[in-house]
């Protein structure tokens, strides 16, 4: 299983806070976004982490890695 | 190095002498402390903002901002680091972020502070949401430094 997590407005796009993917394959982080997006277009200014570190959409992902899609940041 | 989220109003002067006093204990051994404090204006890109909510990623935020304390004194001869950031709703004039910084002597401070703040506003997981008058907005993204 892989964890995937949407923030901030992608969260609103996609409709969904966080999803589960099945797989026995690994997947880049592009796949995932496919797989877990549901239909929504990958936006321009995505940012990925993949297990709490910034992360590529090519780097490749595995069971039990925790993927996260998110705008900009904007703190401080 | 100390990292903090609240989910509710602080105040950073006390926050800022709390960790001096009570949690520093290099009592003698600083001769500089430099904090910056941002705060929460009443307008953004030419529109009155009522309240803002402030989103995190749990988890994330906590490692990345160590790893920007530990960058910061890996780089600069620096004693201690407070960083307190708020979560959940702000109103304007209430304090996002207090990141403070100590040292023997002040360009390590000053230095490091300034990395920091700037570290975390484009590595640290936070989004901003804004109350309009009568709509929401996210913030796109933080006003460039110069």
């Amino acid at each position: 299983m892989i964890k995937v997590l949407f923030f901030a407005s992608f969260r609103e796009r996609v409709g969904r806070a966080q999803g589960m993917i099945e797989t026995s394959e690994n997947l880049t982080v592009a796949e995932v976004w496919a797989r877990a997006a549901a239909g929504t277009p990958l936006p321009q200014n995505t940012l990925v982490a993949v297990n709490l570190e910034y992360a590529s959409l090519d780097q490749v992902v595995r069971n039990g890695d925790e993927v996260a899609f998110f705008p900009p940041v904007t703190g401080g | 190095m100390t990292v903090l989220l609240r989910e509710v109003g602080f105040d950073p002067c006390e926050e800022f002498s709390t960790y001096q006093n009570e949690v520093l204990g290099q009592r003698g051994k600083y001769g500089a402390a430099i904090s910056f404090v941002g705060t929460m204006r009443d307008f953004n890109e030419g529109h009155k903002v009522q309240a803002m909510t402030l989103e995190h990623y749990p988890g994330m935020t906590e490692k990345q901002l160590g790893q920007i304390c530990a960058e910061a004194e890996r780089q600069w001869e620096i004693l201690d680091a407070l960083i307190v950031h708020r979560v959940g709703m702000v109103k304007p004039n209430e304090p996002i972020v207090l990141v403070a910084v100590w040292s023997a002597h002040r360009a390590a401070a000053f230095d490091a502070c300034r990395f920091l703040i700037e570290a975390l506003k484009t590595r640290a997981p936070f989004w901003k949401k804004e109350q309009l008058h009568e709509t929401t907005r996210w913030v796109e993204h933080n006003t460039p430094v110069n």
